[in-house]
């Protein structure tokens, strides 16, 4: 069957599926609409919430970032299920306690201020929305390569289906739908890597393969990739790290309290029936996600290697890279490349008319590589490939069939609307519940309430469509913001809301304006104000990472320090917080009288 | 003397709990992952360096076996406490 017939059918079929989901699960009451009526099995909510954890920046992007980056992209990998540790242990069961629909509602009551929950409401609006470009954007390529349209249409494609489903199902129905979400991604991810694996190393497991020796020979597959990578000018791959190891430090953490702080996975525990359901979920969950996030790294680097293979015949033939014969003939690139050249992900250009394809590092630091590429006559790198079509790329890259492409498509869009969906849960649930209801019209009705978040959901589709148009860089990096702004103002006021009794409002709210100010301010300064391109302002800070050389990613762990650092002072200041929510807060610490997730008051 | 089994000290227990996890889970992803890496990629894992075996495999198995293992110490102090559900 013709490719682009097999991918219509694998992506249609998916489609189909999930709609029929939606429209067997659809809600009818706001507590089905929020929190799936608190009935959701643990397992069944780790898959649910792996799928709506695993975004189109881990499925599409992080691959790529990593085979780009090598051992520093570990710093994913590490911070993006780290942060689930976080969650189980410190927010998540006391949250489940709390029993209330939304993050914005635990703050509101626990700091006694309709302010504090306002605030949150803020926070969690511009996280959200950060967050959804990125979907948008993952969205946007995924339909552009694989229905044939340009980028443009496939945002529009992509921002009219996530409509139709989030709103069809609620809670209710995105959980399940998620699940069936999870599966197709799952597969979607895995299969390629261990049919690569194999023909590799010859070892099904690719969390074992990235270990073993190439086929046929003793050389290990990373010292292999280690020798190819540093003779063609680029960094070693199995050391290089992200920035200094100061940078590397604090992205991580920044990922992992960021992770902890996301109202949209922290919503996703409001649905169990129990605190100690909560606590196991989060295991679960990251069991699931554990099972992408360890076969990344194997894809990244098989992908990586793959790739030079195609480009570089020595690479596997062994011999030298520079010989005038090992780079292949420009005519004969295989068809991959020329279907991606179309979308503009990926750029061949001759620069020393030799009619091949030279593919290195001409910004090489390394001696030894440049006084080769001279002396073979090269002229500059010649290919450029954009770090989010790695895993999209992967199965043509290693020439696997038609069907399995059609897999990585559906999984692809999969990913990219189970989290969409997700997000667009919270960003309505803050809106129709904490801000309609909670401060605008305390007595509207249960109809009503349900119609504003279906509205609010149509307005942060086309605002996430608009930036999504208009991104601010690389899908995985612009989420890496939305992590920064949870991690700097959600996350702390959460713990402490939990584990400082005598927290009060007043540094509550004091601590969530400073840390979000301050990420917010480190990252317009580097990336233009709300993302508009040419608002940045470099200078006035000194310079791009100024702060220590620390990058406008990895600046949400700094944020929370200063977070922590205001409310610790301002506390002091100010009056204790009253004795009954202090007994609150004692009987949020404690599992016994938990009861169903209601949002009355 | 008898057991304190008061709210007081079933938080304290929690809190030593989640104490010991966290420095374990520092150890394996900022201690071994990134601080040491380099020291630790003078090992094999097989074809692995150990350290870039931490951040890219290692410390994603152990995040897994800790919450599994905060969840059963939980539950266990819940029912000594005499605060679980139900």
């Amino acid at each position: 069957m013709e490719l682009q017939t097999t991918i219509y059918i694998g992506v249609g079929l998916s489609f189909a599926l999930y709609i029929a989901i939606a429209i067997w699960a659809r809600a009818g009451s706001t507590s089905e609409f929020y929190a799936a009526g608190g009935s959701v099995h643990p397992i069944t909510n780790g898959m649910a919430t792996a799928a709506d954890w695993m975004s189109a920046a881990s499925f599409i992007s992080m691959a790529g970032l990593i085979a780009n980056m090598g051992y520093g992209g570990g710093l994913f990998l590490m911070g993006w299920t780290g942060g689930y540790v976080l969650l189980a242990m410190l927010l998540a069961p006391y949250l489940r306690k709390f029993g209330k629909f939304t993050v914005p509602q635990f703050i509101g009551d626990r700091f006694y201020s309709k302010g504090a929950s306002m605030v949150a409401v803020i926070c969690l609006l511009t996280a959200s929305i950060t967050y959804i470009i990125g979907q948008m954007t993952g969205v946007g390529v995924a339909f552009s390569r694989f229905l044939g349209v340009s980028s443009e249409t496939g945002i529009y494609a992509g921002m009219g289906i996530v409509f139709l489903y989030a709103v069809f199902g609620g809670m209710k129905g995105i959980t399940y739908t998620q699940v069936a979400q999870y599966i197709v991604l799952i597969l979607a991810y895995t299969v390629p890597a261990v049919f690569i694996s194999l023909a590799l190393t010859g070892n099904a497991l690719p969390q074992l393969g990235l270990g073993s020796n190439m086929v046929g020979t003793d050389i290990s597959l990373l010292s292999k990739l280690d020798s190819v990578v540093t003779d063609l000018g680029f960094g070693q791959y199995t050391t290089t790290t992200a920035g200094s190891t100061l940078n590397m430090f604090v992205y991580t953490l920044s990922l992992m309290i960021g992770t902890a702080g996301l109202p949209h996975v922290i919503m996703r525990f409001f649905t169990v029936p129990t605190v100690k359901d909560a606590r196991s979920s989060a295991g679960w969950a990251l069991v699931f996600i554990a099972i992408l996030y360890t076969t990344a790294p194997a894809v990244a680097a098989m992908a990586k290697l793959n790739l030079h293979a195609t480009v570089n015949t020595a690479v596997m033939k062994g011999g030298d890279l520079y010989a005038a014969d090992a780079s292949i003939v420009a005519e004969g690139r295989p068809d991959w490349m020329k279907r991606w050249e179309k979308t503009g992900l990926l750029k061949f250009e001759d620069k020393n008319g030799d009619g091949r394809i030279q593919y290195y590092n001409d910004k090489s630091k390394n001696e030894a590589a440049v006084a080769k590429a001279a002396a073979a006559g090269w002229k500059g790198n010649e290919l450029t490939v954009n770090a989010d079509i790695i895993v999209l790329a992967n199965p043509e890259i290693a020439l696997l069939p038609n069907w399995v492409i059609a897999l990585v498509a559906a999984g692809g869009l999969a990913a990219a609307l189970s989290t969409a969906a997700g997000l667009l849960m919270a960003i309505s649930a803050a809106v129709s519940h904490d801000l309609i209801k909670n401060v605008f019209v305390p007595d509207i009705s249960e109809k009503n309430e349900l119609l504003a978040g279906k509205v609010s959901m149509a307005v942060a589709i086309v605002i996430a469509g608009w930036l999504g148009l208009n991104p601010p860089g690389f899908a995985a990096g612009t989420v890496a913001l939305a992590f920064g702004i949870a991690a700097s103002s959600l996350f702390p006021a959460i713990m402490m809301g939990i584990f400082s009794k005598g927290m009060n409002k007043e540094g509550a709210i004091a601590g969530m304006l400073a840390g979000l100010f301050v990420t917010l301010f480190y990252v317009f300064a580097h990336k233009g104000i709300f993302f508009v391109k040419g608002t940045d302002f470099l200078p006035m800070i000194g310079g791009a990472n100024s702060f220590f050389g620390i990058t406008p990613e990895a600046f949400g762990a700094v944020g929370a320090l200063v977070n922590f650092i205001v409310a610790g002072i301002v506390v002091k200041m100010t009056k204790a917080p009253p004795a009954h929510i202090q007994a609150m807060v004692e009987a949020v610490r404690v599992p016994r009288g938990s009861k169903l997730v209601t949002g009355s008051h | 003397m008898k057991e304190d089994l008061s709210s007081q000290a079933y938080w304290k227990a929690t809190i030593k709990l989640l104490t010991n996890i966290l420095i374990l889970w520092a150890l394996v992803s900022f201690g071994a992952g990134i601080l040491f890496a380099d020291m630790l990629n003078k090992i094999h894992l097989g074809g692995y360096p150990l350290g870039f075996w931490f951040a890219h495999q290692g410390a994603i198995y152990v995040f897994i076996v800790q919450i599994f293992y905060y969840a059963k110490r939980m539950n266990d102090l819940d029912v000594k406490f005499d605060v679980h559900e139900d």
